[in-house]
């Protein structure tokens, strides 16, 4: 049975639109699953996959919700849990409708097909990443949970013989409160699924949730406080050996020449397997692979990129942004407001390599045979996965399975699958299974990064100095181009320019334009966001220089300029409250504000930062008032903030990638710093009660602190910060 | 050569060269996969564990040198006053995102309230700096460690 219109009767404000969307299309299907019970297929909207994975119905399911006869209900999702929390919060919008405890809903991870769990704002790609499971799951879910309550209450309706609207669904039963009688889902599941799909639905109004906005238990959490939890660098098949590896240090570059006799006779090492670009030492223990490595003389032949320096990158960035790039936005005529401006401003602004660094380091765990390849990995993109292995190992996609484990820590790293790729390489010279762990080092040394960006920017302020003009040209690398050609399209795609275009601002004549170059020698990708983590760091510092050329309070410049906000007006005007904006602070402390709207969410923060006579920065607090739409879990909410502050204060102070002679300069925490307890400051959030749909909050809070923290330091010492990281030597103060 | 060790009082007997670290015979060896790998070089704290009650980095401990010590790991740290208090506190405030490093911060946490059971701000800084978190949990991890300690009583 399909259903092909869902009229959406409870939308609140701002919801309007998706419905009208989901209206149009047919997304739910319901039916009796395998072994009795009900099932719901959805299809969740906007897939751009949907013209080629539509059956002849039109209908693409991707995500599955199963109420069984002993009353389990299971939600087969799409979406991985990295610590964001997704494992807690997506539950409960179907249990929300469903009117189930939280508890009574079990999430089962899908296996990797992309026709069947793309994800829509990720171009069907089935993918968790730029913050949007619940953005894209939030309606289409809680339909479905409102789909099946009504009909389970008409199969007890029928059952009883009574009229449904007298029946109430109620902690997982339906009750018919004239008769006292009540019966528990999973004893309806069965003959629901024979009722008709309703029609329509009506969706629970705000004012009646009872858990979504109600801070809720991280599932997850048990089993990672007690060393149960099972990452990818946790699994054990049987027989399995350990394996580590040394890649060229250069990238492009080649093996020459490999001496393993030392290596070969440390004892507990097995095997050494050699590829062009990497040498692997399987044995039986981590500590005897890690010997065997040191014991490796390996010769390399570094190949065409041997002699580059980060120099010759950031130079060919600059030269890029004096020629036009494509234009992002484009509004009035910025030549000419600029031209008639009282004062002009003008800045270069300069974002670093970044290395992800997830706690957990690389590692893939792979079993080659003849006939089949399993796969154990903690991944943001399993059919991306399961994919590469299969090309890499020259099988099949059907015979290859790929099992999906918790992530310690994501970021961006783990949508990508060159680790998959090297651990099958590696593996299909191994008998038997083989668990290849990157060292530290290699991990550092080996990423992918967040691209160095360069950007030109300039405005033009009127006799009251406020902003008539806006000119911004940035270059760097595009990580959509290479990882979503499709969403690249004309020189622009919609990640790396997030942040730098629609400003909350009102800027009568804006100019924004990008100038894709891909850097020689070091391959880029996403992390925590590219674009809103540069691009808010550029365009809210640049106004701070915007509010200090005009001699004006830095809260008040942007106040003024956000009367067709009301959203960004209302977070920046709590933040400062909040925050003491305006009171007094002691010498070489100061207090920095930033203000953006990124992954469909308002955000204002408050940095106060201290900064000591030899130029050391230490951020003390951190005030953030948000307006993400509706809260699903408040508490994750909170806690992705103070975690999304704590990795941009990491940026800030310490992050940064540099090239010599074509290698990595960084290898371990020492030479990538990482933010430590005694670094890290006092955090308050401050959540804006809103009814809109719900904004994304996973990468927000990084893109956001890094201005306020740099607007703080200039507030502090009277020293501009323009390029990262922060440069402490550049802050002492004058003897 | 065999080494016998003891490890949440158990004596395992295991055959790897001496110099190997204690990471590598607890996770690849015996199979305790609690406690992780983050750096090898003493520099993040998540393979942290307890050799006579003081929280120690088992990547840098060889083997050889742990003699009749006893160790404890994040699998039986729940069996100690000081270690079930963490657990609680850190289940109650939240405080694990991905949790890859939480093993590492729980031992840590435990070592300092075994030996402290008013740690101020500043003797937690000291006590827990030398674990990273990646997802940056410490807002919670501070409050956390102060709430096990109130429950000191």
């Amino acid at each position: 049975m399909i259903l092909d219109h869902i009229a959406s009767q409870a939308a609140g404000p701002g919801r309007s639109s998706s419905t009208n969307v989901l209206s149009r299309r047919k997304l739910l299907q319901a039916g009796a699953a395998a072994g009795g019970g009900l099932l719901l297929s959805l299809s969740l909207p906007f897939s751009n996959g949907e013209a080629e994975t539509a059956d002849a119905d039109g209908f693409a399911p991707n995500a599955f919700i199963r109420i069984e006869g002993d009353g389990r209900i299971v939600l087969t999702m799409p979406y991985v849990e990295m610590g964001q929390g997704t494992y807690t919060s997506i539950p409960m919008l179907i249990a929300e409708e469903l009117e189930v405890d939280l508890k009574q809903v079990q999430v089962e991870h899908a296996p990797p097909n992309e026709k069947l769990y793309g994800n829509p704002l990720l171009g069907g790609l089935q993918a968790t990443g730029n913050s949007n499971a619940v953005r894209a799951a939030w309606q289409p879910l809680r339909q479905a949970g409102a789909i099946a309550r009504t009909m389970l209450v008409s199969a007890a309706a029928k059952r009883w013989n009574v009229d449904p609207a007298s029946c109430r669904a109620q902690s997982g039963e339906v009750r018919h409160a004239p008769t006292g009688r009540r019966i528990g889902y999973g004893a309806l599941a069965a003959d629901a699924a024979r009722m008709p799909v309703p029609e329509s639905v009506v969706l629970k109004r705000p004012v009646d949730f009872k858990l979504i906005g109600t801070p809720a238990k991280r599932l997850d959490a048990p089993a990672k406080v007690n060393g149960t939890a099972v990452y990818g660098i946790d699994v054990r098949p049987p027989g399995v050996k350990i394996a580590t590896l040394a890649q060229s240090p250069v990238f492009g570059g080649r093996v020459k020449s490999v001496d393993d006799a030392a290596a070969k006779a440390v004892k507990g090492v097995r095997q050494i397997v050699r590829l062009d670009d990497a040498v692997a030492v399987v044995a039986d223990h981590m500590g005897a692979a890690k010997k065997g490595l040191a014991a490796l003389v390996i010769e390399w032949d570094a190949g065409p990129h041997a002699k580059l320096n980060t120099n010759e990158i950031v130079r060919e960035l600059e030269k890029a942004t004096l020629d036009s790039g494509a234009v992002a936005q484009s509004i009035g005529n910025t030549d000419t407001a600029m031209a008639n401006a009282v004062t002009k401003v003008e800045a270069i602004y300069q974002v670093p390599f970044l290395a992800h660094a997830t706690l957990e380091p690389m590692n893939c765990t792979v079993h080659v045979r003849k006939d089949g390849c399993e796969v154990w990995v903690g991944s943001q993109v399993m059919a991306r996965a399961q994919a590469a292995a299969a090309t890499t190992a020259g099988l099949p996609l059907d015979k290859v399975v790929v099992h999906n484990h918790l992530i310690g820590g994501g970021f961006g790293r783990r949508l990508e699958i060159d680790g998959v790729v090297r651990a099958v390489e590696i593996a299909k010279h191994v008998d038997g299974p083989v668990k290849v762990v990157w060292t530290r080092e290699e991990d550092i040394q080996h990423d992918m990064y967040r691209p160095y960006f360069f950007d030109r920017i300039s405005a033009g302020l009127d006799d009251k100095g406020m902003p008539v003009a806006w000119n911004h040209r940035f270059a760097g690398s595009s990580v959509i181009a290479r990882w979503a050609p499709p969403l690249f399209n004309n020189g622009l795609d919609p990640d790396t320019t997030e942040g730098a275009i629609d400003l909350v601002y009102a800027l009568p004549n804006m100019h924004v334009e990008y100038v894709r170059v891909e850097p020689p020698g070091i391959p880029t990708a996403f992390w925590r966001s590219v674009g809103p983590s540069h691009n808010v760091f550029v365009t809210e510092s640049f106004m701070d220089e915007l509010a200090a050329a005009a001699k004006q309070d830095a809260v008040a410049y942007r106040l003024a300029l956000l009367d067709k906000t009301p959203r960004a007006k209302a977070v920046l005007a709590l933040a400062a409250e909040k925050a003491g904006w305006g009171r007094p602070l002691p010498e070489r402390v100061g207090r920095g504000v930033s203000l953006q709207f990124a992954f469909a969410s308002y955000m204002a923060q408050v940095a106060e930062v201290e900064v000591s006579k030899d130029g050391t920065v230490r951020v003390r607090r951190v005030v953030c008032a948000v307006d993400c739409g509706t809260v699903v879990n408040p508490d994750t909410v909170q806690a992705q903030i103070q975690s999304a502050i704590m990795f941009g204060i990491t940026a800030a102070l310490h992050g940064e990638i540099t090239l010599k002679d074509g290698r990595v300069e960084q290898t371990n925490f020492d030479s990538y710093q990482i933010l430590r307890m005694n670094e890290a400051p006092a955090v308050e959030v401050h959540i804006v009660q809103s009814p809109e749909s719900p904004g994304g909050m996973g990468e927000a809070g990084t893109s956001a602190i890094i201005p306020a923290v740099a607007n703080a330091i200039f507030a502090a010492t009277g020293k501009r910060v323009r390029k990262l990281p922060i440069d402490a030597t550049a802050l002492k103060q004058p003897a | 050569m065999a080494t016998t060790i003891k490890i949440n009082g158990v004596d395992r007997t295991v055959d790897v060269d001496g110099d190997t670290p204690l990471l590598w015979v607890l996770r690849d060896v015996l199979g305790m996969t609690g406690t992780k790998f983050g750096c090898g070089m003493a520099l993040c704290g998540a393979c942290t564990v307890h050799v006579d009650g003081v929280a120690v980095r088992s990547c840098i401990t060889p083997v050889d040198g742990i003699g009749t010590s006893a160790i404890t790991t994040i699998e039986a740290i729940g069996a100690t006053a000081a270690g079930a208090k963490i657990q609680a506190a850190w289940l109650d405030r939240e405080v694990v995102q991905c949790g890859y490093c939480q093993s590492g911060q729980i031992m840590s946490a435990s070592a300092l309230l075994a030996s402290n059971p008013r740690p101020t701000d500043s003797d937690i800084d000291d006590a827990m700096s030398g674990n990273i978190c990646r997802c940056g949990t410490y807002v919670r991890i501070r409050e956390a460690i102060k709430q096990a300690a109130q429950s000191n009583g």
